[in-house]
């Protein structure tokens, strides 16, 4: 077992036998030599002097000078490091935003390092949630214990439900957890309450030592313990499903983002085999994801249901997912530029003028879109507006579906977005972005729909605006009401939801309004991304409008009950961004996954699940919409939605008002679709449900990051 | 001879050219890596010359972008406290104050104090490695008593 003590890491090998998988790879190593670390500065100096260091504790070194090529690397060769080591300042992209990334996107610890220990910086690393923090000049010590954050992360997420106990430590941990956990049943609540709280708190001190005991064990006692932990190293994680998703979602938002705490979560979510550990450190990405989105209000977290707002509850766990999954597909570029442009556009409702006229959409589309999504119920049609300019017809099917599925630009654009003035916040940054990266992308108000990535350029600038609604998704769900009311003028199911993506594609101006509220609520966005990947399979090119597009989403999704009436949809052409949207669907499972480590997964989902409440309305909606969905899209809707009863939903979402409801969850699923539909244009292969959020699926080779 | 290079080496540590840093790369020198020192230091200078380009350039057009410089001086520190220029850091360190405060004709004059510490500091290296690698390999490893 690797003895810490021995030297500067040289040692024999650290005396440990055990084997240490690595991500699928059989990686025989002597723990912690071996460990596979990527190195990122853009100081050669630094560089060089690192790498030697590494060397020196018999590490395994990748060196990178920027932060684009490292991040590149990492998503070509998922499972090829085990730590990664980042400057903060560096030219091409902040190292925070990195930090982000492969923490969303790879799950990896990242330490970050800086000449700058100012606490205020030192900070931001923390609650980005780097595992550490090392001043420069580094040392050579400081470098010697950092396995231990990677044995910390595997440690943490082993959310093996049963508690198998193979780690005495995590065994305990959690059975504590799920006695303390959802658990909480009977006694009184007092009495309960205070098991729990002993329990989590029990919980994290028996992980935290366990993790000291774990360290210590190896420390001291050698071989066995070491075997013991190098073992424990390998228990499966968590698989965070879109249902699962949803559940989080759901507890969070009922708790307020700002008071969730893991162990609330965890009562609420009520799912057996989850730790609070899981939970824990999934609400710390949801968070990241959140803040990323919305920018600085905690606020914002609600945004990010929000985004999936738009979905109302059904859409919400999924449409967090997709619109997570949409961004993240976006960034990886999958998402046309087009579609993100256009779907920022059309969610940002907001400042989309300037987002327009970057994208080269119509600025006062966007506007209006924006502002639909903004759930301001004043634009009267935001998705007119939008679509006016799009050149395209109401029907702009393709609206951003898939903005939701910005390429690459998105998280950059996010970044942007998020300081624009968004009314909706975090929606309209992301409107905007997409907007931007869709740069000549007409964007039409649908863009807020997901972005089929490959397909015609969203305008819809509501996909984009989904986005921006996860963000504001609990505000603006009362929003969507009254956007809906827009929408439905629109004769372009300019879905004011970001989560257009697959609504907005629906041109149909009618349903959209009800439905665009919900597209906008549809903060899934990164849903579309989700959805591209699956769209991109299914595409089954919808003649209808959006709603087919959502309908074939729905179908291509296997998983995705979801059924939602493409009726709104039915008028759009958006064949294509439901085509995304199936594929998303298709995606769905990876997309959620891919949503999930996007932030925007957060945000569709809380979207999705506005959208389901909405829809409640819709139910008929969906109903029709199933059976009007040819492609069988619909179905894909459902599954999305379902994360549990959110498929029910959905259906409900179809309302006869126009889909606009369903358009949302469609969207929703529809984005997911178009997510993978995007991302299979992309040329990134979802992966089959892959409900880890791993993005192994998708190959990344287009992400411009 | 490897007694002259050790006192030269001593001398940089005593006149605070050089701090702990430098010692911590010298112990990363071993006969599979025998120039390392000289080779980081090397790989330093040059990367410091263009940064000190970039500033210069930056000073010279007279519209003092506080935030650039800053920037570029991080990277700067950054590079010069991990081989452990002392004296060069701390100059370092004094020039984002001024540019903090806004004060250019401080950021002027220290970045004039700053460059001639990195000559002085390139040239007592240059003279240093060089002794060094006449002396033996061996020496240099040496941590200084």
């Amino acid at each position: 077992m690797m003895n810490p003590s021995q030297g500067r890491g040289l040692g024999s090998g650290g005396g440990t036998s055990s084997c240490r998988k690595q991500g699928g790879e059989a990686v025989v190593e002597m723990f912690p030599s071996g460990l596979r670390v990527l190195v990122v500065d853009d100081d050669p100096t630094c560089l060089m002097i690192l790498e030697r260091m590494l060397r020196t504790c018999l590490y395994e070194v990748t060196k990178c000078n920027r932060a684009e090529m490292a991040l590149s690397l990492l998503r070509k060769n998922k499972h090829g490091f085990d730590i990664v080591i980042s400057d903060v300042h560096m030219p091409d992209m902040d190292g925070f935003k990195l930090l982000e990334h492969v923490g969303l996107e790879m799950d990896l610890p990242v330490i970050m390092m800086s000449a700058d220990d100012s606490k205020s910086v030192v900070l931001k690393g923390v609650t980005h949630g780097a595992v550490d923090y090392l001043i420069k000049p580094v040392r050579m010590e400081a470098l010697k214990n950092i396995w231990q954050h990677v044995v910390r992360k595997r440690r943490s997420e082993w959310s093996v439900p049963e508690h198998s106990g193979s780690i005495e430590e995590s065994g305990q941990q959690q059975q504590q957890q799920q006695r303390g956990g959802p658990g909480v049943s009977g006694g009184e609540d007092a009495v309960d309450d205070n098991a729990s709280s002993v329990n989590n708190e029990g919980n994290n001190n028996n992980w935290r030592s366990s993790s000291n005991n774990s360290r210590k064990r190896k420390e001291e006692e050698g071989e066995e313990q070491g075997d013991e932990d190098a073992s424990n190293l390998k228990k499966p994680r968590v698989v965070w499903s879109v249902e699962l998703h949803q559940q989080f979602v759901a507890a969070v938002n009922q708790l307020g983002v700002e008071k969730a705490v893991p162990k609330k979560i965890l009562e609420l979510m009520n799912v057996a085999g989850l730790t609070r550990e899981n939970v824990a450190s999934h609400l710390q990405k949801y968070r990241i994801y959140l803040r990323r989105l919305g920018g600085v209000s905690q606020h914002q977290g609600n945004l990010n249901n929000s985004f999936m707002t738009g979905q109302d509850a059904s859409f919400g766990p999924l449409s967090s997912l997709n619109g997570f999954d949409l961004q993240a597909l976006a960034v990886a570029g999958q998402l046309p530029a087009q579609s993100l442009a256009q779907l920022q556009a059309a969610g940002l409702g907001r400042p989309t003028a300037a987002m327009v006229s970057k994208s080269g959409l119509p600025v006062s589309s966007v506007v209006d879109e924006r502002s639909i999504f903004s759930f301001d119920n004043s634009k009267p049609r935001f998705g007119d507006g939008i679509i006016g300019h799009h050149h395209q017809t109401q029907h702009q099917p393709q609206m951003n579906l898939l903005h939701g599925v910005p390429t690459g630009m998105e998280p950059r654009q996010l970044a942007g977005l998020q300081q624009l003035p968004v009314g909706n916040n975090n929606r309209m940054s992301i409107q905007q972005q997409i907007a931007a990266v869709r740069a000549g992308h007409s964007v039409q108000n649908n863009s807020g729909m997901m972005m089929m990535p490959q397909q015609q350029p969203f305008p819809r600038g509501p996909s984009i605006i989904r986005q921006p609604m996860l963000q504001n998704r609990i505000t603006e769900r009362s929003g969507f009401s009254g956007r809906s009311s827009v929408v439905p003028e629109s004769s372009s199911r300019v879905l004011p939801t970001s989560y257009t993506n697959l609504r907005t594609q629906q041109q149909h101006s009618s349903t959209s309004v009800a439905f665009s509220n919900f597209q906008q609520e549809l903060p899934v966005n990164s849903f579309p991304l989700a959805s591209a990947p699956g769209l991109a399979q299914i595409r089954k090119p919808h003649s209808s409008s959006s709603s087919s597009y959502q309908e074939e989403v729905n179908s291509s999704e296997p998983g995705f009950t979801t059924t939602p009436s493409y009726d709104m949809f039915s008028t759009n052409n958006r064949h294509n961004d439901w085509d995304l949207r199936s594929i998303a669907f298709d995606a769905h499972q990876d997309a959620e996954s891919i949503a999930f480590s996007n932030s925007e997964a957060f945000s569709s989902s809380s979207m999705s699940r506005n959208n389901n409440n909405t829809t409640v309305a819709a139910a008929t909606d969906l109903v029709r919409s199933q059976q009007q969905t040819p492609t069988g899209m619909v179905t894909h809707h459902q599954v999305y939605g379902s994360g549990g009863g959110s498929s029910v939903r959905v259906k409900s979402e179809r309302v006869a008002a126009d889909t606009a409801a369903m358009t949302f969850q469609e969207q929703y699923s529809n984005q997911e679709d178009l997510m993978s539909a995007l991302l299979k244009q992309e040329g990134v292969a979802p992966v089959v449900v892959d409900t880890e959020f791993d993005f192994d699926a998708y190959s990344i080779d287009d992400i411009p990051v | 001879m490897q007694r002259q290079v050790a006192l030269i080496k001593q001398s940089l540590f005593d006149q605070g050219y050089l701090d702990e840093q430098f010692m911590e790369l010298e112990e990363l020198q071993d006969d599979a890596n025998p120039n390392f020192v000289e080779e980081v230091a090397t790989l330093y200078f040059k990367d410091s010359a263009r940064l000190i380009n970039n500033i210069e350039q930056a000073l010279e057009r007279g519209s003092f972008d506080f935030n650039r410089l800053d920037n570029y001086m991080h990277q700067f520190k950054g590079s010069s406290t991990s081989i452990g220029a002392s004296k060069v850091k701390t100059e370092c360190t004094m020039f984002r104050e001024y540019c903090r405060a806004g004060n250019a004709e401080g950021c002027l004059r220290t970045f004039k104090q700053l460059k001639k510490e990195h000559a002085t500091l390139r040239k007592k290296l240059e003279q240093y490695f060089q002794l060094a690698r006449q002396a033996g390999p061996k020496e240099i490893a040496r941590r200084p008593k």
